[in-house]
C-alpha cells in the first residue's frame, strides 16, 4: 500500500513560497521515493532548482518515513538546517506534511498533491483499489470494489456507458462490472449480480475521522 | 389518479413517446415550440436532464412546460446531481404539480459534458431511486420519515440491449423491475433480431417495453454511432443503406428506416412501443410517426 503522489507545477510551489526565502527540504524515503517524488533524487533536483531561482536552501534530509512517529527525532538531528530556515518545502504525502506541521514551528509548504492510496502492479504504475468507505463490499463482488473501480462508484449493476468491457469517461479504464462479472463467472457465482444493495450510509464515521480502540 | 401515461401503457394499445431536451439558457420559445408540435402526436414526452452531463434548464422545468402546454410528461431524473434529499424534494414537487411520470436513470458521467469538474453525486444509483419512490409512495421517505401526502408515479427506467457483455445489464434490469419499474425505455436498438432475442426475455417480467428508435441522420453518423457510444449497434447494411441515399436525401432515408423499424415492431408485437430520440431534429418526428403508419394514433 502506497501514498500516490504527483508533484506540484513549480509555478504553484513558487507561490506558496512567496516571501519565504530560506527553505529547509524535507524528502520521504517511504511512498514517495517510490513514487519518485520525494526520494534522495527529488529532493536534490529541488535543492537545484530553487538555488537558481535565488532561495536559500538551509539543508535538506529524507525522513525514512515521514508519516512516522520517528519523524521528530529524525528531524532533531537535522535541527541547525530546520532552525536556520524560514519555511519548510516538504516533500512527501499530506500525511508527512501534516507530520512536519506538527513540531515544525514554521510555515510547512507541501511540493507535492497526494492523489490516492493504492496499489503497484507493474514498476511505476500505481492503481487504487480502496477508497476507505467503512462498509465493504468485496464480499459479493468477487474482490473488486466497485466503489473505486467504477467512475460513478455504482453498487448495483453496470450504468448505460459500460462499453464492451470500458468506461464511457475512458477507452482505457476497465468497467468494474464487466471485471466483477467475469470474476463471479469464473468463480460459478453469477448470481451475486443480482443482489440489491440499498442506499449506502455516508456517515459510517463521523467526519472528520478518528477511531479509537477501547 | 393514474398518469394517462400509465393508462395508455395498460391499455394495450402501441404506445408511441418522444423526447425533448430543455434549453441551455432562458430562451424557452424552440423547447415549447417543440412541445407543441408532438404533445398530440404521442403519448408522452420525456424531458431529458441534464443529457451527457450538459447543464440545461431543469428537467422539471420542461415538464412543467409539458403540462402547461396540454401534454404528458415525463420526468427524466439522473443521480449524478442531487443528493436524496434533492431527489425526494424534486419527488415531491413534481408530483404536488401534476408531473407523474419519472424515468429513473444512473446519469451520464460528469466528465463527458460540459462543466467538467463539478462533482459527480450519485449518492443514488437508478434501482436505488426506483426504490426511493416506491417509499414515497408508502408515505415515509428514506430516513423512514412520515410524509404529510403521498406520491404515486408511473416509474419508469431504461435497459440497453445491445450492451456486452448482455448479462450484467440484465441482472440490473431484473433489480429494476424488482424495485418497481413499470416501464422500460431502451437504448437503441436497430438489429431486429437481437432485439427479438432481447425480448423473448424480457416478456418473462411484469413491464412494458418500448424500444428506443434513434433517428441516424447520415452514414457518418450511423458509423459514429456503432463506434463510438456505448450500447449502440447499427448493423451494416443500414450504414450501407443510408450512404446509397442520393446527394442530400440522408435524412429523409433515416426518418423513413426509423418508420420502417417502428412499422415492424408493432407488426410482429414484439414490444409494447416505442420511444423516439430524433436529438436536435425534433422537427421531423411527425414525419417518422408518418412513415410508421402511426400519424395521428393517440
Amino acid at each position: 500500500m502506497k501514498s500516490i503522489t504527483r508533484q506540484k507545477e513549480y509555478e504553484e510551489i513558487a507561490l506558496q513560497l512567496n516571501g519565504l526565502e530560506k527553505v529547509c527540504i524535507i524528502g520521504c524515503g517511504a511512498c514517495a521515493t517510490t513514487t519518485r517524488t520525494g526520494g534522495i533524487d527529488e529532493v536534490a533536483l529541488m535543492k537545484e532548482r530553487l538555488q537558481n531561482e535565488g532561495k536559500l536552501v538551509t539543508g535538506w534530509l529524507v525522513i525514512p518515513t515521514a508519516c512516522d512517529e520517528i519523524t521528530a527525532e529524525t528531524a532533531e538531528a537535522h535541527g541547525q538546517a530546520i532552525k536556520n530556515a524560514d519555511s519548510i518545502l516538504v516533500m512527501s504525502c499530506a500525511l508527512g506534511v501534516h507530520r512536519v506541521s506538527l513540531y515544525a514551528k514554521k510555515p510547512v509548504i507541501p511540493a507535492l498533491d497526494t492523489l490516492f492510496i493504492g496499489l503497484e502492479d507493474l514498476p511505476g504504475n500505481f492503481y487504487e483499489v480502496c477508497v476507505q468507505c467503512g462498509q465493504c463490499v468485496l464480499g459479493y463482488t468477487s474482490g473488486i470494489c466497485p466503489i473505486t473501480a467504477c467512475h460513478k462508484g455504482l453498487l448495483n449493476g453496470p450504468c448505460g456507458g459500460t462499453n464492451k468491457g470500458k468506461c464511457e469517461v475512458d477507452k482505457e479504464k476497465d468497467c468494474a462490472f464487466t471485471l466483477i462479472y467475469e470474476r463471479l463467472k469464473e468463480q460459478g457465482r453469477l448470481e451475486l449480480l443480482k443482489t440489491y444493495h440499498p442506499p449506502r450510509n455516508n456517515h459510517i464515521v463521523l467526519r472528520p475521522r478518528s477511531f479509537k480502540i477501547l | 389518479m393514474v398518469s394517462a401515461f400509465k393508462q395508455a401503457l395498460s391499455s394495450g394499445k402501441f404506445v408511441v413517446t418522444s423526447e425533448i431536451g430543455p434549453p441551455k439558457g432562458t430562451n424557452l420559445k424552440n423547447m415549447n415550440h417543440h412541445i407543441e408540435l408532438l404533445k398530440d402526436k404521442v403519448d408522452a414526452l420525456n424531458i431529458t436532464d441534464h443529457q451527457s452531463s450538459v447543464m440545461r434548464a431543469p428537467s422539471i422545468a420542461g415538464c412543467l412546460a409539458v403540462k402547461e402546454h396540454g401534454g404528458e410528461p415525463i420526468l427524466q431524473m439522473t443521480c449524478r446531481d442531487r443528493n436524496r434529499i434533492a431527489l425526494q424534494a424534486d419527488l415531491l414537487f413534481a408530483y404536488s404539480r401534476g408531473i407523474k411520470n419519472v424515468l429513473c436513470l444512473t446519469g451520464d458521467a460528469v466528465p463527458v459534458g460540459d462543466n467538467k469538474e463539478a462533482k459527480g453525486v450519485f449518492d443514488l444509483d437508478s434501482v436505488q431511486l426506483l426504490q426511493t419512490i416506491r417509499s414515497l409512495e408508502s408515505g415515509r421517505d428514506l430516513g423512514g420519515n412520515d410524509l404529510n401526502g403521498k406520491v404515486e408515479f408511473c416509474r419508469g427506467a431504461i435497459v440497453t440491449p445491445e450492451a456486452q457483455p448482455l448479462e450484467p445489464q440484465l441482472a440490473k434490469f431484473e433489480k429494476k423491475v424488482e424495485a418497481g419499474a413499470e416501464f422500460i425505455q431502451t437504448q437503441a436498438i436497430y438489429d431486429m433480431e437481437n432485439f427479438a432475442k432481447f425480448m423473448a426475455y424480457a416478456r418473462q417480467f411484469p413491464v412494458k417495453i418500448l424500444a428506443g428508435i434513434v433517428l441516424l441522420s447520415s452514414a457518418r453518423m450511423a458509423k459514429y454511432m456503432t463506434e463510438n457510444v456505448p450500447g449502440i449497434f447499427v448493423p451494416q447494411e443500414l450504414i450501407d443503406e443510408l450512404a446509397a441515399a442520393p446527394k442530400g436525401g440522408a435524412l429523409e432515408k433515416g426518418i423513413e428506416i426509423a418508420g420502417r423499424m417502428i412499422a415492424f415492431l408493432k407488426k410482429e408485437q414484439l414490444c409494447d412501443g416505442v420511444h423516439i430520440m430524433a436529438i436536435n431534429k425534433e422537427e421531423v418526428v411527425p414525419d417518422i410517426l408518418a412513415a410508421a403508419g402511426l400519424a395521428g394514433t393517440k
